[in-house]
């Protein structure tokens, strides 16, 4: 083994390291032994690529920056949720075992890839940037002071680990339904605090329907931050600090009452999560939004009548998964997800959308 | 090799996919569990000395310095020192009711519904969740959503009582620097103070102050001043958890100090006078 785990490059040889990797899939799986060479500067993904190439080819990990800024490899590393390409192996003690496991919260696909939709359909549902009306495109002005809040938010790489290890979710998963979790708290927050955006309610959206008020201010979402983000302290406080004005503050709320009664959206008012029948209807995983008019300017120029090409599922090995590794695998890179029989671009007379403000072609 | 397709991709609606079946709760290797076991020591001591000593009703007041211990102040029961109750004996003295009834449940109130010490309680008493990536130690979780813990959105009207809290409390320092023999300055005067400034401090770097001095302006640009000041409290609002930790500290310090002088356990070293 150690001859055929011998590092490249130059330098300081490398010393085996024992290593726990969790491989299975939905049906079950095991922490299974490994001995990897580990050498000098080597990140934890290092030791995954490494696994890969030598004695687990089959071995499914997401990637693909090494950087720290796709957000790919997120996964567990001793219990603790963090970016396998920021873990340098140099943190650990020399003897020390180090355990790999996919995300907790989110289904497992395979080994340490995990289905991270949830993440998805909460970000369909979030509202979107909504500039004033009056304003054309090109037109829109604002100071650096004014935007620099919610320019901290943008950093956001998307890895999920906040998503992750949110005890909301992660020990509660009936909480999914009523919890968009941290990284859509920031979201929230970067739209409330932006200079240029027109939408009122942003608020009373997060406690209504993103479930702020779940949110316990334990600060872990902050802790495992990889761009560092401060999640607690600068959205998902501040946002609960702008609902106490407009909901539990006495003043406010004796005027609304007396001044406005039953103006205000009732869902709104409501303290209770949305009704999880409604994620079929009104949030449809197809990209639902909560903008009625959004909806109705989406469909515009979608025409559901046409023909469209099914898509081929990828090709499986003979064991019936998909080949993850190309170590593996007949072909020069990984097998297309649309199929390897479709091309891009895909010819415009097969597609059933077209741009709202061109000319609407007829079915 | 490639001959079979995949089955239809999971994870559509209607379907439930499995989370990975790992066994352990935790695969942690680092002591986890000693944050949150300080915090239950470290609050867990300070309420009980606390408990202790508003219950005490004596050696709260040093006559000679005109020195008062925070957790008396302002004294307003019948039982009150006459010269310590800086503003009238209005309550009954009952050995149930403290001395400072008229503001401690509202000290009380805004360190509890404190966003660090919520945060400090929950993962240490609540065990939700004890720390990172480790199981939360409940069946069911609704947060702060329901009644009692929607309460937690009176922080802001806790606050605005620490602040009167805490201008009294700077009262309280000040009268202590005029003793029956005129000015006088000892280490217990700087002991008040430093008590004082802390509190300042913690009281200002409160999430609420944070939000009221500018953080719920859309526009920074249009308002210079609140902005400076929000800059401001965002420099103190990131030192908010030791403030808090400072401020238990110092309230006890105070206290103690003035206890041991009130009951001659030692002398004030004294500047002047
Ligand atoms: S601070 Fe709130 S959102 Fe962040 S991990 Fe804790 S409970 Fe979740
Ligand atoms: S907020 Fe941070 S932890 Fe959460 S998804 Fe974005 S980068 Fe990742
Ligand atoms: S591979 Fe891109 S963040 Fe780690
Ligand atoms: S006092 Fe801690 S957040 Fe207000």
């Amino acid at each position: 083994m150690a001859t055929q785990n011998a590092p490249g490059g130059t330098g300081k040889p490398g010393t085996a390291r024992h290593f726990k990797v969790w491989r299975g899939d939905e049906s079950g799986g095991e922490l299974t032994d490994y001995q990897v060479q580990v050498n000098e500067g080597e990140v934890v993904l290092d030791v995954i690529h490494r696994l890969q190439a030598t004695e687990a080819p089959d071995l499914a990990c997401r990637w693909n920056c090494k950087a720290g800024k796709c957000g790919s490899c997120s996964m567990e590393i001793n219990g603790m949720p963090r970016l396998g390409c920021m873990t340098r192996m140099s943190t650990f003690e020399e003897n020390e075992t180090v355990t790999i496991t996919p995300l907790r919260t989110f289904p497992v696909i395979r080994d340490l890839v995990t289905d991270v939709s949830y993440n998805y359909e909460k970000a369909r549902e979030t509202p979107a940037f909504a500039p004033p009306t009056d304003l054309e495109p090109g037109d829109y002005r604002m100071q650096q002071v004014d935007v620099e809040r919610s320019q901290e938010f943008r950093k956001c790489i998307e890895c999920f680990l906040c998503q992750n290890t949110c005890h909301v979710v992660r020990d509660h998963e009936e909480n999914k339904v009523a919890f968009s979790g941290p990284r859509y708290f920031i979201r929230a927050a970067e739209l409330d605090m932006h200079p240029l955006d027109a939408k009122a309610d942003r608020k009373e959206y997060a406690q209504a329907s993103q479930g702020l008020g779940y949110c316990n201010i334990t600060k872990c979402c902050t802790e495992v931050c990889p761009e560092h983000i401060k999640i607690t302290d600068n959205a998902i406080i501040p946002m609960k600090e702008r609902v106490v004005d407009r909901r539990y503050d006495p003043v406010v709320w004796l005027g609304s009452k007396i001044f406005r009664r039953g103006k205000q959206n009732e869902a709104v008012q409501g303290q209770t999560p949305r009704d999880p029948d409604e994620l079929g209807s009104v949030h449809s995983h197809a990209g639902g939004s909560h903008e009625p008019e959004a909806e109705v300017g989406a469909e515009r120029g979608v025409h559901w009548g046409r023909q469209v090409p099914h898509p081929t599922a990828p090709p499986l090995d003979s064991r019936g998964r998909l080949a993850i590794s190309e170590f593996t695998f007949d072909k020069a890179a990984a097998p297309s997800p649309f199929g390897d029989d479709v091309t891009f671009p895909l010819p415009a007379e097969g597609l059933n959308y077209s741009h709202p403000d061109q000319p609407q072609a007829k079915d | 090799m490639t001959t079979r397709t995949a089955p239809p991709p999971a994870g559509l609606p209607g379907s439930v996919r499995q989370r990975a079946a790992i066994t352990a709760k935790t695969l942690r290797t680092d002591r986890w569990w000693f944050a949150p076991l300080l915090t239950v020591i470290g609050l867990g001591a300070w309420v009980t000395y606390a408990t202790v000593r508003v219950f005490m009703h004596d050696y709260y007041w040093v006559e000679d310095f005109h020195y008062l211990t925070p957790f008396y102040s302002p004294c307003v029961t019948q039982a009150c020192i006459p010269e310590a109750a800086h503003f009238g004996r209005v309550l009954p003295g009952w050995w149930i009711i403290p001395d400072a009834a008229l503001t401690l449940p509202f000290l009380l109130l805004f360190r509890l519904t404190c966003y660090y010490y919520r945060k400090a309680y929950y993962r240490s008493f609540w065990l939700s969740p004890p720390a990172c990536a480790v199981p939360d130690g409940h069946k069911t979780y609704s947060g702060e959503t329901r009644f009692p813990l929607v309460g937690q959105n009176l922080h802001r009207y806790a606050f605005y009582a620490a602040v009167i809290i805490s201008l009294i409390n700077s009262w309280d320092a000040v009268l202590a620097f005029h003793s029956p023999k005129g000015f006088g300055f000892g280490l217990g005067n700087l002991i008040l103070l430093g008590n004082v400034v802390m509190l300042w401090a913690y009281t200002l770097s409160c999430h609420s102050c944070r939000h009221i001095a500018g953080g719920r302006l859309k526009h920074f640009s249009k308002h210079p001043v609140r902005y400076r000041f929000w800059t401001f409290i965002s420099k103190l609002n990131v030192r908010h958890m030791q403030l808090a930790w400072i401020t238990l500290g110092t309230l006890a310090l105070t206290d103690f100090y003035v206890m041991a002088l009130s009951a001659g356990w030692f002398n004030d070293l004294r500047f002047i006078n």
